[in-house]
């Protein structure tokens, strides 16, 4: 008997990012939840084994005996993804990583995010740039979030990141990919995981993303902000695996005109 | 002496190192990190890192973020 063709080719289809297998091409923030319980269930649905978290100052005073994320969330069970979010510039960025390293003992894995414009939060390219490169000398291995420019995105691989981020549209709005060309000619053009990383909405757009060829899908808001924050972590690690799926398996090709599904021969009417 | 601790005055007493000053803040058990003047001093470091009057400490940890 010859073997059947593999109905879950994800088993054997990890994701590598800096060496490193993940079964899961969902990767999550921690961002906008109610509480830690609750980004701990979401994450939990999800099934991502890369969570990305903030470095902020620490409480102190009052709330100095509050849980902290690391305490729901362990370093020993997920792959943590320190952010750069809410720099505006290479040094703050760089800075964020360096602590963010001394706080996870060594981790050198890191979001790199230098924005350039409150109200849209588009990137600073030519700072993420600057820091990208700095962050690689220094041995950081950067997963970097960028504009969906083709060229951009393989300037920063060129540079050594370990993954390149294009969003799909800004952080936490929801518009899903709203230029499709551009992620598949970052996807055609790269040697490096290319993860879309803000912007998805809902399902469908992460399942789009994985369709056009994206390695894997980077989200926050779309889970957090859902009215059902656990029961969309959970369509999301379904629509990222479908997505994949779609990919693997090779669309058919679009017709203009219909085309029978039941074979003609044998009509008795 | 004076020193800043994330941007607030807090009083210390004189040759206070980082390891003192986290078990005085009850930060001791926590995971944290820390820079002192924009530098970051190791965990291995806290015993022997005295302070400095004006000192500026920067104690950050892993929050909610995407």
């Amino acid at each position: 008997m010859s073997a059947l063709p593999s109905t879950e080719p994800h088993h054997a289809d990890p994701l590598i990012i800096a060496g490193k297998r993940y079964t899961s091409r969902l990767l999550v923030g921690t961002g906008k939840y109610r509480d830690l319980e609750e980004t701990r269930r979401a994450v939990e649905a999800s099934g991502a084994e890369i969570v990305t978290v903030a470095i902020r100052r620490t409480n102190i005073g009052q709330n100095a005996g509050e849980p902290n994320l690391l305490d729901v969330l362990p370093p020993e069970r997920y792959t943590i993804l320190p952010n750069t979010a809410g720099c505006y510039t290479a040094e703050d960025a760089i800075r964020t990583c360096r602590l963010a390293r001394e706080l996870l003992d060594g981790h050198d894995l890191v979001k790199l995010e230098v924005l350039g414009d409150q109200k849209t939060l588009f990137p600073d390219i030519p700072a993420t740039l600057k820091a990208a490169e700095i962050l690689v000398k220094e041995g950081f291995k950067v997963m970097v979030y960028t504009t969906d420019d083709p060229l951009i995105a393989k300037r920063l691989e060129e540079l050594g990141c370990v993954a390149v981020m294009p969003l799909a549209a800004p952080i936490g709005s929801g518009l899903g990919i709203r230029n499709p060309y551009n992620i598949r000619l970052i996807v055609e053009n790269a040697k490096v995981p290319i993860l879309v990383d803000a912007g998805v909405g809902t399902a469908s757009d992460a399942a789009i993303a994985m369709e056009l060829g994206c390695d894997g899908v980077l989200m926050n808001t779309a889970i957090a902000a859902a009215r059902n924050p656990v029961l969309m972590a959970s369509a999301m690690n379904k629509a990222v695996q479908a997505g994949r799926e779609a990919y693997l398996a090779g669309r058919m090709p679009r017709k203009l005109y219909g085309s029978a599904s039941s074979p003609i021969e044998g009509s008795f009417f | 002496m004076q020193i800043f601790v994330n941007g607030e005055t807090r009083q210390v007493p004189p040759d206070c190192n980082v390891a003192q000053l986290l078990a005085e803040m009850r930060l001791a058990d926590k995971r944290c990190a820390l820079e002192v003047n924009r530098e970051i001093v190791p965990r291995s470091a806290y015993a022997t890192w005295v302070l400095q009057n004006t000192d500026q400490v920067e104690i950050i940890h892993a929050v909610g973020g995407g």
